[in-house]
């Protein structure tokens, strides 16, 4: 099991206090998106993805951001039940959605530079450190029920 | 592959970064030794507290070949060659960690643009690190 020290559970919680859920979660899928192109694969049916402001503008992508990162705060009120806790999740990945793990370490990463961007100073190297940890463990536990 | 408008970009932005290469390199290379300590297995031989003069100096030779990469982006393999030779024959770093140097830095602009750290910019700047990446590996094998 992951183990996470007190100080790394501090520095998780302090910085998703400082987090806007909706505009953060957006923002990284959008950002995915630009980003790593090919990703949009998964989004067909989201409609209007042609450009950087297609997709900043688009709702689809703003209201499926946001439940990405909402889901994402199970895992930060519960770091020592993520795996339990992302189960369903990773079924439907990967049954229904066929999704390559390997997108969640990408959008995992853009997640971190989001934070950055919008905290500045605050996301210490220690944060940061932190964060990195979650991602992964969050992106493994997704990956976890694949078959 | 780099667009024109990439290459803009990436100059624009980086205009901001010259005059804190000290700082920002410093600053990647201890958010890399603290989010990825096996990165600390290529230094055993510094001093790797935060703020130590190797780190600094260490910091700012590598924002200054990135400085060398953003003049000369039309040109990355010719420009970087005595540096991929360095790293195929000498250092032989593994080339998964410079993703990992790739992110920190990253991550070091997107603290200090803030919101001018756009998307675009993003984008721009992630395909030129993942090129000056492929260069530093190219003679690797």
């Amino acid at each position: 099991m992951v183990q996470w020290s007190a100080e790394e559970k501090q520095l998780i919680t302090s910085i998703w206090g400082k987090v806007n859920v909706a505009d953060c979660g957006a923002e990284a899928l959008a950002r995915l998106l630009i980003v790593y192109p090919w990703t949009q694969r998964f989004f067909a049916s989201f409609g209007n993805l042609s450009s950087p402001t297609a997709i900043l503008g688009n709702p689809m992508v703003r209201a499926h951001g946001k439940k990405g990162l909402t889901s994402f705060e199970e895992a930060v009120k519960n770091p020592d039940n993520i795996k339990k806790s992302f189960a369903e999740l990773s079924k439907l990945h990967c049954e229904k959605l066929h999704v390559d793990p390997e997108n969640f370490r990408l959008l995992g990463d853009i997640l971190i530079v989001v934070l950055a961007s919008h905290i500045g100073k605050d996301f210490t190297p220690a944060s940061q450190a932190a964060w990195q940890k979650m991602v992964r463990v969050v992106a493994h536990a997704l990956a976890h029920e694949y078959h | 592959m780099l667009t024109a408008e990439d290459k803009k970009l990436i100059q624009q932005a980086w205009e901001k970064a010259a005059s804190h290469q000290e700082e920002f390199g410093a600053e990647a290379l201890v958010r890399m030794f603290t989010a990825y300590p096996q990165t600390k297995t290529y230094f055993p031989h510094f001093d790797l507290s935060p703020g130590s003069d190797q780190i600094r100096g260490h910091g700012k030779k590598v924002l200054g070949a990135l400085s060398n990469a953003v003049k000369n982006v039309d040109n990355l393999s010719q420009a970087m060659s005595e540096l991929s030779n360095l790293h195929a024959y000498n250092l032989r770093v593994d080339p998964v960690n410079f993703k990992l140097l790739s992110q920190c830095i990253q991550v070091v602009l997107a603290v200090h643009m803030g919101k001018d750290y756009t998307p675009e910019v993003h984008a721009a700047f992630d395909k030129f690190l993942s090129a000056v990446s492929a260069v530093l590996a190219e003679k690797y094998r």
